[in-house]
């Protein structure tokens, strides 16, 4: 181990521009800790989606209530994984629950995540899906039945009085889930944000950065995913759902785009201590993932084609292409933006004299296949979920009407 | 009272009991609402004074921090190291920890303005940011000042390494655990000088009782101007230097 490790950072230390601390070589949160925030990104982007129909009463998003709600879900399970490979002692993890620190913004990630998981998307999830699992657990074979069964935890009331109260029920968890989504990853972002030593980091902007970054990833990824399945299984897709959901994605995009700018203005009008060594790290470090894919890739591009779709009436077709591109590259955009800000906020020492460099394992547990098995890991539960949750063909009106 | 609303009485009174007695513990958060930690008891506060002057850039007290405490020998891994600055005549400023060397600019001497070392070490802050931000209290202040790591405890997450301002932590690679300087508390409690106070030839460490009159901490202080890093960050350092240059960070 120590060998190897001291092979690598030898290598590293070759590669320091200026002065860095000693203890600074190497990159202490690495690609793990980039994969962590862009999934509950997800997670709470994708809830927010799902928040529009029935709070904001948004008809048009319909058709992909469920599916936000399942991939909200899917993403919120592996969500803890990276950070628990990521530990010198993941069988110390169960401490942060036990022997809470109060005053650190981390030990709350258990009750922030636990709160989330439980009090948010499974009630809502069971309450929104009650119905269903009741009716077709009794028109079910083994072993599907029982599984429904099971999940529906053996009511079998559907009578309207029951059905108005899950849809009052679903209500209230959506109300409560708003503000819980922005808990989720404002947290996130607060984490980075108070790490006063961290001038790259501390910023007041950065929960809020970090929550309307989560709103555009979360909301692009669903219209990704709905335009991949909807067509596999062979149905058309709802093109007024679409353009509404592209239409919350561009002004969700113009607002991070802006506060992303303001933080970018404000840090060169103000020109403290830091900004020359944070100059050299744009230029040097994160000029590719920086300029070129976050900002005009994965921001101003498709800022420019939804523009343009918003302008001329082009058609379906057409229309459904420019979507799809556009989404892809925000996810594109908003990953690079955790990795410039994780990685980035490392790359320069805090005596801010010099830069020292990130060299991504290929392998080993905090190297590129894990990260890409961790990121892949939530489709595969979300194709889990949508088996035993299908949320197609439900005629929805039955709990609209609480 | 039936026997119902007796149960109901107790159990809201103990609840918010529980809830008063941790809105104690959530405002400890603010500062003035905090209660003072050191200085409080009999025991001492610990603290060092540096006399940059007085430092040769020998190295010995890295090599005796290492050996004393099992800190790797390879050159990313340190509790103290010395920094050396060369400031040219343009003014443009070279630092070097000298332990490491290589590849390092050697600049002519009559291109050199001013040169001195800075011996750098855990500065165990009154307010320290890697306490604040340890999500399982692993590391902690003792009532002596002195901050601490519990290695039985510390998960490895890393965040109190991105919370120091002055990098003077290493997750160690084989613990797997955050590492840093803690005044060599086992040899203080004993009564002994850190191992790096007791090797420096030339007395440029100064270790001791902040609060004890007859420490040669206080004499250091007193007749020094003193500076600690970065003050602005509100850390409230233990560690202060005489005549430290305003390039040092």
């Amino acid at each position: 181990m120590i060998p190897q490790m001291t092979e690598k950072l030898l290598e590293l230390l070759k590669q320091v521009m200026g002065y860095i601390y000693p203890n600074e070589i190497e990159i202490h949160w690495s690609i793990l800790i980039v994969v962590y925030p862009y999934l509950t990104g997800l997670v709470a982007g994708a809830f927010i989606l799902a928040s529009l129909v029935k709070v904001f009463n948004v008809k048009e998003v319909q058709p992909t209530y469920r599916l936000s709600l399942l991939t909200a879900l899917a993403f919120l399970i592996v969500a803890p994984l990276p950070l628990l490979l990521h530990l010198g002692h993941p069988t110390r993890a169960y401490e942060i629950f036990l022997t809470p620190n109060l005053h650190s913004a981390m030990a709350m990630f258990g009750f922030v995540y636990a709160w989330y998981l439980m009090v948010v998307l499974l009630l809502e999830i069971w309450f929104v899906y009650r119905q269903d699992l009741v009716l077709w657990s009794e028109r079910e074979g083994f072993p599907m039945k029982w599984i429904h069964k099971i999940i529906t935890l053996f009511s079998k009331d559907v009578s309207q009085r029951a059905l108005n109260f899950d849809g009052k029920a679903v209500k209230i968890i959506t109300i409560i889930g708003i503000p819980s989504a922005f808990l989720l990853h404002g947290y996130v972002g607060f984490i980075f944000g108070s790490v006063k030593a961290n001038p790259w980091w501390s910023s007041v902007l950065m929960p809020i950065v970090f929550l309307f970054s989560a709103i555009v990833s979360g909301i692009a990824l669903v219209i990704l995913l709905y335009m991949i399945i909807i067509p596999f299984r062979r149905e058309k897709l709802d093109m007024n759902c679409l353009d509404k959901m592209a239409s919350f994605l561009f002004y969700a995009v113009i607002v991070d785009f802006s506060l992303e700018l303001l933080d970018f203005i404000h840090r060169l009008y103000e020109s403290e201590e830091s900004i020359k060594i944070l100059s050299e790290l744009v230029i040097n470090k994160l000029f590719v993932s920086l300029f070129i894919i976050q900002v005009l890739l994965g921001m101003i591009l498709p800022l420019g084609i939804m523009v343009l779709i918003k302008l001329f009436k082009f058609q379906d077709e057409l229309r459904k292409l420019l979507y799809f591109v556009t989404v892809i590259l925000i996810q594109l955009g908003i990953f690079s933006t955790r990795w410039n800000v994780v990685i980035g906020g490392q790359m320069f020492s805090k005596s801010f004299r010099g830069l020292t460099t990130y060299k991504m394992e290929l392998m080993g547990i905090e190297g590129l296949i894990t990260a890409l098995v961790v990121l892949i890991l939530p489709f595969v539960f979300l194709a889990l979920l949508l088996k035993i949750f299908p949320p197609w063909g439900i005629k929805e009106p039955s709990l609209e009407k609480a | 009272m039936d026997r119902r609303n007796f149960l109901r009485k107790t159990l809201s009174f103990i609840i918010s009991l529980g809830a008063l007695g941790s809105l104690k513990e959530i405002l400890q958060v603010i500062p003035a609402v905090a209660e003072v930690k050191n200085g409080e008891t009999a025991k001492p506060v610990y603290g060092m004074g540096i006399q940059i002057d007085k430092c040769i850039g020998c190295g010995r007290c890295v090599e005796a921090c290492k050996i004393e405490n099992d800190v790797p020998q390879e050159p990313f891994f340190f509790r103290t190291w010395v920094e050396k600055y060369v400031i040219k005549k343009d003014g443009t400023v070279i630092v070097q920890n000298i332990a490491n060397e290589t590849g390092a600019e050697t600049v002519p001497e009559k291109d050199i303005l001013r040169s001195f070392f800075v011996p750098k070490l855990c500065n165990q802050c009154a307010n320290p940011p890697c306490v604040q931000v340890c999500p399982v209290g692993a590391t902690f202040s003792t009532e002596e000042g002195v901050v601490l790591v519990d290695e039985k405890r510390c998960i490895g997450c890393r965040y109190c390494i991105q919370a120091c301002p002055y990098g003077a932590r290493y997750l160690h690679p084989t613990k797997k655990t955050a590492d840093k300087c803690n005044f060599c508390y086992h040899r203080i409690e004993k009564g002994l000088l850190p191992a790096c106070v007791e090797v420096c030839p030339t007395q440029a460490r100064v270790f001791g009782d902040l609060k004890s009159m007859a420490s040669p901490l206080v004499r250091f202080k007193r007749m020094n101007k003193l500076h600690v890093l970065k003050p602005y960050l509100n850390t409230e350092p233990k560690v202060s230097y005489a005549n430290l240059d305003g390039e040092v960070r």
